[in-house]
């Protein structure tokens, strides 16, 4: 899928065929020569999953795609292979743009030891260079780098090509990070002067773009568990994590403080659910309905209401409280607007109510090891 | 003395006539703040809790010499919205929206550099000077109080818990910013400590921070120089790698942003490390006594 988005803005990449049946793979090898048979499946690490499959001739071809069409690939049927045409690779590269959070910029990272994750890369091999907004990637940043990795002198234009386009698909797909690992030259040993290719290619694309439903052609590939799926399709930040009390609070920094505070106390979280900095009741009922399916051994909320109102949130409770009768314990610590009211509420249900954060945490770990 | 904002900051507010931008207008004018116009294109002329709206940031700043602004508009109109703000002189301009797209962010950050404006957010609670002077954003006004302290956070509600508990403990509080939960935002750790460095009334600081980025490294390295103490907690200590806690720039990844890392940067700075939020108000009166002893 990425290199299909830089082959569309004009990155030479290896040709393939995207194949259904092993026939159709037999035919691309016919066409193509010796190739790479590839699951197409939007997970990672497809192809230590026995995903990639290299074939020589038309017959491997047809035998490779037989046995990946069909597997299941963490959890995802394949159901086409790319077959793809294997390079002759003189020397693999790394060239990135990605964001510099730090400088607020573009950021382009470019290396000479390309075909491993960058973080395996020793820094001083690692050549960084931040590009100013609104001017974009310049052809001389392009050249510097090109020197700098020591290419061949005829190679410098084909790189600073790929670099500007590279930076264009950045800009334009509203992309967190765009990757070539890795860009090799191949093809040397044919008289003519090397080919740069992005022999492989990733494109990661900022979630806020895709929510606001720019990039409607490119795919969301969120990894989430189904309850993950679930509490997130009520627009709530949730993360499911191993343990065994329910937690939400509202706001990512004091639901994080929150998991922190109940491990504190030898509590197990088992998940996270920032319920909102203005929690509304709607979604915080569903929110909780939901966790409460999960059969936690105890229930931790704890709201800091700004602007939210104490006795809404008491009343949201109560409410799921009614709708699913359950037996674990519940702890509450709602502090904010009509505090007195939505704790006097809570008391009237049985539902204890703190107005410390500490001590609700205590008392919510101390219930899971009944 | 403050920082940013004070009882002279005059504010615009974009994107007024909707349900948050009204309420907030309203809520803001309580605290204080001098709010003098707003702006909503397509309905200049009317009023907002006895604020006039303008058509234009240019029109609002030419006739009631507005300084500043915070807006209210959604995400998909924060990049314009800003843009426009900047272009009228404004500074700070405050974002709260969530969910701005990080391009949107970066452009909005390179205008502001060329234009010399400060922007804060997005993804940000805003800006708070207690004692009735100015607050830009949407934080409860009750839980301030003025004093020596101040407050850098990247979070919202964990600020409002640790500065509710700073003034529950008499810790008053110079000015209290909110950076936003963005991994691109304007004013970050350093811009804010410089600042907090220079302010005649701040006494000590909070630092606010949590997992993923290297604000907080980057914070480290200019606190060494600080002349004032610094307390810090740091939320996500028990965050698992590779998720995104909330927060868009709250993950640890590709080794980078951990809890670990930035504790250790702070407490070799000489900064005080809270373990919980409920440690800090202790530790910034500890920290404010041997400042005075030592006097």
């Amino acid at each position: 899928m990425a290199k299909e988005v830089l082959r569309r803005a004009g990155v030479p990449v290896p040709d393939g065929r995207l194949c259904r049946t092993p026939d159709e793979a037999a035919a691309a090898a016919a066409e193509l020569g010796p190739i790479a048979v590839k699951a197409q499946v939007l997970v990672g690490g497809r192809g230590r999953a026995g995903g990639i499959r290299i074939a020589e001739t038309p017959e491997e071809a047809r035998g490779a795609a037989a046995a990946i069409l069909g597997m299941d690939l963490k959890g995802h049927r394949v159901e086409t292979v790319y077959c793809e045409q294997r390079l002759e690779i003189d020397r693999e590269l790394y060239l990135a743009i990605t964001i510099d959070h730090s400088a607020r910029r573009p950021l382009l990272i470019a290396s000479a030891d390309g075909g491993v994750a960058i973080e395996e890369v020793p820094e001083k091999a690692i050549i960084r260079r931040m590009i100013d907004l609104p001017w974009g990637l310049q052809p001389f940043m392009a050249r510097q780098v090109a020197l700098r990795l020591g290419l061949p002198a005829e190679a410098h234009a084909a790189f600073s090509d790929i670099a500007g386009r590279l930076y264009a698909v950045f800009r334009e797909r509203d992309a967190t990070l765009v990757e070539c690992n890795p860009l090799v030259i191949c093809d040397s040993g044919r008289g003519a002067p090397g080919r740069l290719m992005a022999a492989d290619a990733r494109l990661n694309v900022d979630d806020d773009a895709l929510g606001l439903g720019r990039q409607p052609d490119l795919p969301h590939t969120e990894t989430a568990t189904d309850l993950e799926k679930r509490v997130r399709a009520l627009g709530l930040a949730f993360v499911e994590l191993d343990g065994d009390i329910a937690v939400m609070a509202n706001g990512a920094g004091i639901t994080m403080a929150t998991l922190d505070a109940l491990q504190s106390f030898g509590g197990r979280p088992m998940n996270f659910l920032d319920a909102g900095g203005g929690a509304s009741a709607g979604p915080t009922a569903e929110a909780l309905d939901i966790l409460l399916s999960t059969s936690p051994k105890a229930v931790l909320i704890n709201i800091f209401g700004g602007i939210t109102r104490c006795d809404e949130v008491a009343q949201a409770i109560i409410d799921v409280k009614q709708r699913r009768a359950f037996s674990m314990p519940l702890l509450v610590r709602l502090v904010g607007t009509n505090e007195q009211r939505g704790t006097e509420m809570l008391r009237a249900e049985g539902i204890a109510a703190f107005t410390s954060m500490r001590e609700a945490a205590r008392a919510a770990a101390e219930a899971s090891r009944r | 003395m403050s920082i940013l904002v004070d009882e002279r900051t005059k504010v615009l507010v974009a994107g007024i006539t909707g349900r948050q931008g009204a309420f907030h207008t309203q809520q803001m004018l309580e605290f204080g703040t001098r709010v003098v116009c707003g702006v909503a294109p397509g309905r200049g002329g009317r009023e907002v809790s006895g604020v006039p709206v303008f058509e234009t940031a240019e029109d609002a700043v030419d006739k009631r010499g507005a300084t500043a602004a915070v807006l209210f508009v959604p995400a998909t109109a924060v990049r314009d919205s800003a843009c426009e703000a900047i272009d009228a002189g404004l500074s700070p301009v405050v974002i709260i929206a969530e969910h701005v797209p990080v391009h949107d962010a970066m452009d909005v950050m390179a205008f502001a550099a060329a234009r010399g404006a400060v922007v804060i957010g997005p993804n940000t609670y805003g800006i708070c000077t207690p004692g009735g002077k100015a607050k830009l954003g949407i934080p409860p006004g009750r839980i301030f109080h003025p004093g020596p302290v101040g407050v850098v956070a990247r979070s919202g509600t964990l600020s409002y818990e640790i500065v509710a508990s700073l003034t529950e403990d008499g810790l008053g509080q110079s000015t209290v910013v909110g950076m936003g939960g963005d991994p691109v935002v304007g004013l970050g750790f350093v811009e804010a400590l410089k600042r907090f460095a220079k302010d005649e009334e701040t006494r000590a600081v909070v630092l606010v921070g949590e997992i993923g980025g290297t604000a907080e490294e980057e914070a480290a390295e200019f606190i060494k120089g600080m002349d004032r103490p610094v307390v810090a907690y740091l939320a996500g200590a028990t965050a698992p790698p590779g998720r995104r806690m909330g927060h868009a720039g709250a993950i640890v990844e590709r080794g980078r942003g951990s809890f670990q890392s930035k504790r250790h940067a702070l407490e070799a700075a000489g900064v005080a490390v809270a373990e919980m939020p409920w440690d800090v108000a202790p530790l910034v009166r500890a920290a404010l006594l041997r400042g005075s002893g030592g006097a």
